[in-house]
C-alpha cells in the first residue's frame, strides 16, 4: 500500500478539515477555558461528530461503526490537533474502541454501539504516577463474591470525571485484567484537574469498588494483549494529533514571518530563521509519514506495528515540540502573550507529549525492541 | 499465480543459476565495486560472469527500455528484481555515474541517435564517466561557473578546471557544465560529453582527510569538443543539469551516502557488554543510540512516502532537497555513533582486522555528504523559498 492518502482518504480529509475548522477553531477552546467549563469539552460539537459518524469511525461495522481504520482516524486527529480542539475523540473512539474491538465480547457489545451513537464517552484509567509505566500496574483486582472487587489510584485519566464508563487496568492474580467500570460504581472516585491546556484529567480513586464477573473485557489474566491494543491505538492516534499541532503551530509561524517586518524587512528574508524554519519542515515531514507509516501497519495487523508505534510517538513528539517551540521564539514578544494562540500549541503539545508515554519512554521502547 | 509471482519465481531461478556465491559477499573496499570501463580490471572471474550475465538479460539497467540495453521492466518488476536482490545479498554487478545520473538525464533530454549510442555502452559498462559540475570559484554556486566553450563552428574550444571530479583520473568520458554565453548567467551553459583522452584533458587526485582520493581536479586546456556531443539545448545546459541533481539527490536520499538505515545500537551492545537488565552498558550512549535509531526507522519511512509520491507525481519538485537534507545529516551522525561505538579501535587507520581503519575512513567520507550534491545550506533556502515560500533573494 502505498503512504499517501488514496481517494477516499482524501476525500473523509476534504469534509473533515473544514468541519472542525468551521465549528471548532482555537476560539472554541478558549470559550471553554474561559468559561471555565466543568465538562472539558463541549457535548454540542460532540453530537456534530455524531451526526458525521465520527465516533464510531473504528467501530466494527457489526457493532454499528464505519469499520475504518488507524489511518481515517489520524486523519481526525490530526485536525483536532491542528484546531486544539477539546474532544473526547482519542480516548473514547480511538482508545477504548481498540480495546472493546480486541477483547469483543459482553463489553464490546454493550459499549460500541453506545459509543458509535454518540451516545458513551469513555475514560482510559492506565496511569498511576506522574510518568506513564504501564508495566507496573499496582491497581489490585481481587475475587469478591461473584465478580472483583478493584482497589487502586489512577491518574492523568482524561474525561474521567464524566465518562460513562471507564477502562480500569488491574493486577490479578496470573497477570492483567482489564475491567468495564460504569460511571456510578460504588467506590469510585473522580477528581477532576484542570491541565496546562486547558483540559482536564482526574485522579481516579478505586476504593473497594465491586464489579461483576462480566465487567471483565475479554479474559481474567489476559488483559496484556489488549491493553498493548488500547496503548498502541491510543499511542498512535496521540502521534497524529500532535502532528497536527505540530503542523497547525508550523503554519502559523511561517505565515507570521511572511508578515512582520523588523529592521525594514521582512523577518522571513533573514537567512537565520529561513533555515530554521526549513528544518522544522523536514522534521513535520519525516513525522507525518513514520505516523502514517505506523497507522498502516496497525491497519494491517503487521508484527512490526509495535516497533513503529514507539517511533511514531517519539518522532511526532520531537517535532511538534520543535514546533511550538520555534513558533513561539520566533513569534518574539507576541508569542508570550495569552492573545496569540501560539502558546496554546506550546501547552496542548506539552499535554500530548507526556501522554500514553513521552519521548524518552518510547526511545527506550525502540532500543529494547532491538535488543539494547 | 499472479503475473508478478510469475515474474518473481522467474528471476529466483535465474539469480539461482546465474549469480556466483563470491557475489553474494558484503562489499569490504572499494576493489569490490564493479565499475566498469575501458580501464577496469576486475577483481576475479565472479565479477565479470555476474556482469556478462546481467548484461546478457538487460539486468544492469533493469528500467531501461531494451533498445537502450535495459530489460524493460515495469517499476513493479523492478521492484522484486531488487528485492530478490537483496534477498541473496546479491551485490550490484554495476555501479556508474551512467547509471545513476547520466542515463536519466539521457533519457530525458538525448536524441534518439544519443540514447543508442550512449546508453548501450553504459548498460554494458563499457564507459566510466565522470561529473564535471563544481569549479574551484563555484561550489553549490554552480550558474557562476567560468569554464568556457568558444565557438568555433562545428567543434567547442574549451578552457577552465573542475574541481571535485569524482574518479575523473579511472573515467573514460566526462559530462560537463560549460559557460557557452558569457552575457547571460542561467541560460548561458551547455551540458556537453567527451572523452577524457580528448587532447588537453588532465587530472590530479586530491588527498583527502580519509586518506583517500576519490575526488580530482580536471583541467581542460584548449579541448576540442565536436558539436554532436551536447545534451537538450545550447546555453539551456543548466535545465539538463537540474534535472541530474534531482536524480543525484533522490540516490544520495535514498540510501546511497543516507547509509544502510539499520539499527545502530543492536551491534555495538556486543564490544560494550550489557548489564543486567540486558542494556547497553553505556546508558547515555544507549540513549543516543536508540534516539537515533528512533530517526533512523522514522527516515525510512519518510523514504518509503517521498518515492511513493515522486513516482506518482505527488511530491514537491523540491521536496528531494529535503531527503538530502535529512538523510545525509542522518548519516553524518551515524558514523559519530560509530566512532563512539568502536572506541579505540575504531581509531585505528590501516590494521588488517579494521580492513584498512574502514570505520574512520568512513566516518570522515561522511563529512562530504552535507556539501557534495548542494550544501545543507543550500538544501534549507531551497525547502525556504520554493516550499515555504519564504521571502526574498
Amino acid at each position: 500500500m502505498p503512504l499517501y492518502h488514496n481517494d477516499d482518504q482524501a476525500m473523509l480529509k476534504d469534509s473533515v478539515a473544514p468541519f472542525v475548522a468551521e465549528q471548532a477553531p482555537v476560539s472554541h477552546l478558549r470559550k471553554l477555558r474561559d468559561s471555565a467549563d466543568a465538562t472539558g469539552f463541549s457535548r454540542d460539537l460532540w453530537a456534530q461528530f455524531t451526526e458525521m459518524g465520527l465516533p464510531g469511525m473504528l467501530v466494527p461495522e457489526a457493532h454499528g461503526g464505519l469499520g475504518m481504520g488507524h489511518m481515517e482516524a489520524g486523519i481526525v486527529l490530526e485536525e483536532i490537533g491542528r484546531n486544539l480542539t477539546p474532544s473526547p475523540f482519542l480516548a473514547t473512539s480511538v482508545g477504548a474502541v481498540a480495546a472493546l474491538a480486541k477483547a469483543g465480547g459482553t463489553q464490546a457489545g454493550r459499549w460500541l454501539p453506545a459509543i458509535a451513537g454518540g451516545e458513551a464517552i469513555i475514560a482510559l484509567a492506565i496511569d498511576e504516577g506522574a510518568k506513564h509505566r504501564p508495566e507496573r500496574i499496582a491497581t489490585t483486582a481481587t475475587r469478591s463474591g461473584n465478580g472483583f472487587r478493584l482497589d487502586g489510584k489512577k491518574s492523568f485519566v482524561l474525561h474521567g470525571h464524566v465518562a460513562d464508563m471507564s477502562i480500569v487496568a488491574a493486577k490479578t492474580d496470573g497477570g492483567i485484567t482489564l475491567f468495564a467500570v460504569p460511571k456510578d460504581a460504588k467506590g469510585l472516585t473522580a477528581d477532576p484537574r484542570r491541565l496546562v491546556d486547558s483540559s482536564l484529567a482526574s485522579h481516579v480513586t478505586l476504593d473497594g469498588v465491586e464489579v461483576d464477573a462480566d465487567a471483565v473485557i475479554g479474559e481474567v489474566d489476559a488483559g496484556g494483549e489488549i491493553l498493548d491494543a488500547l496503548l498502541a491505538a491510543t499511542r498512535t492516534g496521540a502521534a497524529a494529533e500532535m502532528v497536527g499541532v505540530g503542523q497547525g503551530a508550523m503554519d502559523m509561524t511561517v505565515n507570521y514571518l511572511k508578515e512582520r517586518k523588523q529592521f525594514g524587512k521582512l523577518i522571513g528574508e533573514f537567512q537565520g530563521l529561513q533555515h530554521r524554519a526549513a528544518h522544522l519542515y523536514g522534521e513535520m515531514e519525516v513525522a507525518r509519514a513514520t505516523v502514517m507509516k505506523a497507522q498502516q501497519l496497525l491497519d494491517e495487523g503487521s508484527e512490526g506495528a509495535k516497533l513503529m508505534v514507539s517511533v511514531a510517538k517519539a518522532k511526532a513528539g520531537r517535532a511538534a515540540n520543535l514546533a511550538v517551540r520555534e513558533g513561539v521564539q520566533m513569534h518574539g514578544g507576541i508569542g508570550m502573550t495569552d492573545e496569540y494562540d501560539i502558546g496554546l500549541y506550546m501547552k496542548r503539545d506539552r499535554a500530548l507529549a507526556e501522554y500514553m508515554g513521552d519521548v524518552h519512554y518510547h526511545i527506550d521502547q525502540v532500543a529494547r525492541m532491538n535488543g539494547y | 499465480m499472479s503475473e508478478l509471482d510469475a515474474f518473481r519465481t522467474e528471476v529466483r531461478e535465474w539469480l539461482e543459476a546465474n549469480c556466483p556465491a563470491e557475489m553474494r559477499e558484503p562489499i569490504r573496499d572499494e576493489d569490490d565495486v564493479c565499475w566498469g570501463g575501458r580501464n577496469f580490471k576486475f577483481k576475479n572471474a565472479a565479477q565479470k560472469a555476474w556482469l556478462d550475465a546481467c548484461v546478457a538479460k538487460g539486468y544492469t539497467v533493469p528500467d531501461w527500455p531494451k533498445p537502450y540495453g535495459g530489460a524493460g521492466l515495469t517499476p513493479e518488476q523492478t521492484k522484486i528484481l531488487k528485492q530478490e536482490m537483496k534477498r541473496i545479498k546479491a551485490r550490484s554487478p554495476l555501479d556508474s555515474f551512467g547509471i545513476w545520473m547520466l542515463g536519466p538525464a539521457l533519457l530525458q533530454f538525448g536524441t534518439e541517435e544519443q540514447k543508442v549510442h550512449y546508453l548501450n555502452p553504459i548498460a554494458r559498462g563499457e564507459i566510466r564517466w565522470c561529473q564535471g559540475y563544481s569549479e574551484p570559484g563555484s561550489g553549490s554556486d554552480l550558474v557562476s561557473l567560468q569554464t568556457f566553450g568558444e565557438d568555433k563552428g562545428d567543434h567547442w574550444v574549451v578552457n577552465g578546471s573542475k574541481i571535485w571530479t569524482s574518479y575523473a583520473d579511472k573515467a573514460d568520458w566526462i559530462f560537463c557544465l560549460v559557460r557557452t554565453d558569457k552575457t547571460n548567467k542561467y541560460q548561458g551553459i551547455t551540458f556537453m560529453l567527451f572523452d577524457m583522452e580528448s587532447k588537453g584533458v588532465t587530472t590530479k587526485p586530491i588527498l583527502l582527510i580519509s586518506g583517500n582520493s576519490p575526488f580530482c581536479e580536471t583541467f581542460f586546456d584548449d579541448v576540442e569538443v565536436p558539436k554532436t556531443q551536447y545534451v537538450g539545448e545550447i546555453n539551456r545546459g543548466w535545465d539538463v543539469a537540474k534535472y541530474l541533481l534531482g536524480h543525484e539527490r533522490e540516490m544520495i536520499s535514498g540510501g546511497g551516502a543516507g547509509g544502510d538505515m539499520l539499527s545502530i545500537g543492536g551491534a555495538f551492545a556486543k564490544a560494550f557488554g550489557k548489564n543486567e537488565a540486558g542494556e547497553l552498558d553505556d546508558p547515555i550512549l544507549r540513549a543516543e543510540m536508540a534516539a537515533f535509531d528512533v530517526d533512523v526507522f522514522a527516515y525510512r519511512a519518510m523514504g518509503e512516502r517521498f518515492m511513493d509520491m515522486w513516482k506518482t507525481g505527488r511530491a514537491h519538485p523540491a521536496s528531494s532537497n529535503m531527503m538530502k537534507y535529512v538523510g545525509t545529516e542522518l548519516n553524518k551522525r551515524r558514523h559519530e555513533l560509530v566512532m563512539s561505538g568502536g572506541g579505540s579501535e575504531a581509531l585505528e587507520w590501516d590494521s588488517e582486522e579494521t580492513k584498512g581503519g574502514a570505520r574512520a575512513r568512513g566516518w570522515l567520507r561522511t563529512k562530504a555528504n552535507s556539501i557534495e550534491g548542494g550544501t545543507s545550506e543550500v538544501m534549507l533556502n531551497v525547502i525556504a523559498k520554493r516550499i515555504l515560500d519564504l521571502p526574498g533573494a
